[in-house]
């Protein structure tokens, strides 16, 4: 299952890195990342494979959003699904 | 992949502009309930939907979390009551069974409790309709409906005077919490058999055993995609519209195919409709005055409103394999922070909603009149939302809520999604001889259209 990573919020030192560990504990393959400032804002946006992973969306969900809570931005995890129907027909 | 700039897109249509689902509603049948004793058919019904509706608020809920899209309501309508309990006689049992399904399963609204009486009432379905009142000042999470005009059957008036009566009498039975009751009761013309909302929600005869209908939402979302072409004619407008209306439409869809896979039930349709929240930035008033509207309610309002009911339908069909239920712009009052601020201030009038209804979903809703507004009048009133239901081959509804001891500028709070309401006035003069004719409104004609 694919799902989309979004990491959000003011930038600062070991944010990718955190980001990036938890996901690895998790053992989800990461297979796209870009980062940029938008609007001076940190926007990193990662489609990853989480069919690896022991845990549910749900919980990984939970997991990455305490990481985001301790590096003050906000991540979320969501199936990738979703952008696909909004966007591509 | 899909680009950084879509998903931000999706992101903040989420987080700012209020985008959610609003409603999965599961529809049940209960024609299999059908008992000749009371508390048998209430027994079985309370099964029924305990057994068919039991998952169906943690799915919502598994499905908010993984996708990340909040699904605001998650409801259950019925095959109308009045068919169910007319073997047995006895309907309030029914009520509380359906009250105590919907708070076991978690859902926050049951509908169902309802009648389809365009032509004619049989035997049954007249005390049904005597029920209402007590139903509804019962029980906590039932809905009712009553259908009481077609465009292939006209209107029944004996209903229309009924309704006017039955509808002060819910008010007066909760006028503890403001009419309260009222706020659960819709009348209808042309009523649909597979609208996913509330009030106005049952399960159709002519639908299957068990079905997923979805309702999306997103006034906000149009919203904000108007504020980017602000200045632009109005064709730039409609376009905009569509293809927010799309995108919506989409994720309604989504959600849908996921929530019947996952209960194994069928999907039956999405209801393209723009439903408004009390929230700030979550109304239907707002996208109007964003078109160029002082206030909704000002002239050109109709117009603007038929752009927009038109241009959410043209956007969304493509994006869904099935569209039904209402399928518009809804504009209840009580729930939309822009049209209760066009009320306070004197812009938006009962004359004029009555207006936008002939151009949208649904009808005169969520309104709340003086204490005092006679049955015959509320009767008046239902009459004309349904003529135009009726001659315009659309649904149209009524739901008013006449406040008891309430006067025009005072409020009526109900809480939650279903808002406060600004006492409206309404037009003094009397129409009590013609609702005391009786009787039924022939069927219009459909050619020679002027």
């Amino acid at each position: 299952m694919k799902a989309i990573i979004t990491v959000l919020g003011c930038d600062r030192v070991g944010i990718i890195a955190d980001v990036t560990a938890a996901l690895a504990r998790n053992n989800i393959n990461i297979l796209d990342i870009s980062q940029t400032i938008m609007q001076d804002i940190f926007t990193m946006i990662m489609l990853a494979d989480i069919s690896g992973s022991r845990k549910t969306l749900a919980e990984i969900e939970e997991e990455m959003e305490a990481v985001g809570k301790n590096l003050g931005v906000s991540v979320t995890v969501q199936h990738a699904d979703l952008f696909n129907s909004m966007h591509r027909i | 992949m899909i680009n950084t700039s879509e998903i931000i897109e999706t992101i903040s249509m989420i987080r700012q502009e209020h985008l959610d689902i609003r409603t999965v509603t599961m529809g049940i049948s209960l024609l299999d309930c059908i008992h000749s004793d009371a508390g048998r058919t209430a027994d079985a019904v309370y099964d029924k939907i305990m057994k068919k509706a039991g998952k169906l608020v943690e799915t919502g809920q598994a499905i908010e979390k993984e996708y990340g899209i909040p699904i605001i309501n998650k409801r259950v309508a019925v095959t109308p009551i009045s068919i169910i309990g007319q073997a047995s006689g006895a309907y309030l049992p029914l009520a509380r069974a359906l009250d105590r399904a919907a708070a076991g399963t978690g859902i926050n609204f049951i509908g169902g409790y309802s009648a389809l009486v365009q032509k004619g009432f049989t035997g049954g379905e007249e005390q049904f309709l005597e029920s209402i009142p007590e139903a509804l000042a019962e029980t906590k999470l039932v809905c009712s409906s009553v259908n009481v005009a077609s465009t292939k059957a006209g209107i029944n008036m004996d209903a229309v005077a009924r309704m006017g009566r039955i509808i002060k009498e819910t008010a007066e039975k909760t006028a503890d919490s403001g009419g309260m009751g009222c706020a659960k009761l819709v009348v209808f013309a042309n009523a649909v058999e597979d609208n996913p909302f509330m009030a106005g929600a049952f399960h159709g005869a002519g639908e299957p055993e068990c079905v997923i209908n979805v309702g999306v939402s997103g006034p906000g979302v149009v919203k904000c995609a108007l504020e980017k072409v602000r200045g632009a004619d109005l064709g730039t407008v409609a376009e905009t519209v569509k293809k927010t209306a799309f995108k919506i439409t989409r994720m309604g869809q989504l959600v849908a195919t996921e929530a019947s896979r996952r209960l194994d039930v069928p999907f039956g349709i999405v209801d393209l409709s723009l439903a408004p929240t009390p929230a700030v930035g979550d109304s239907v008033a707002y996208i109007l005055e964003e078109i160029g509207l002082e206030k909704c309610g000002a002239p050109g309002t109709t117009a603007a409103l038929a752009l927009l009911n038109d241009a959410v339908k043209k956007g969304g069909v493509m994006a869904s394999s099935y569209v039904g239920g209402l399928s518009g712009a809804f504009i209840p009052v009580s729930e939309d922070a822009g049209m209760i601020e066009a009320v306070k201030c004197g812009a938006l009038s009962l004359e004029k909603l009555e207006a936008m209804t002939c151009v949208c979903s649904v009808g005169i809703d969520m309104v709340a009149v003086p204490g005092d507004t006679s049955a015959e009048t509320i009767s008046g009133i239902l009459a004309d939302e349904v003529a135009l239901g009726v001659v315009n081959t659309k649904t149209t509804a009524l739901r008013i809520i006449p406040a008891p001891g309430k006067k025009v500028g005072d409020s009526v709070d109900f809480g939650g999604l279903l808002g406060t309401a600004p006492v409206m006035p309404v037009n003094p003069f009397s129409c009590s001889k013609m609702i005391a004719r009786g009787g039924r409104i022939p069927a219009p004609m459909h050619s020679l259209k002027n």
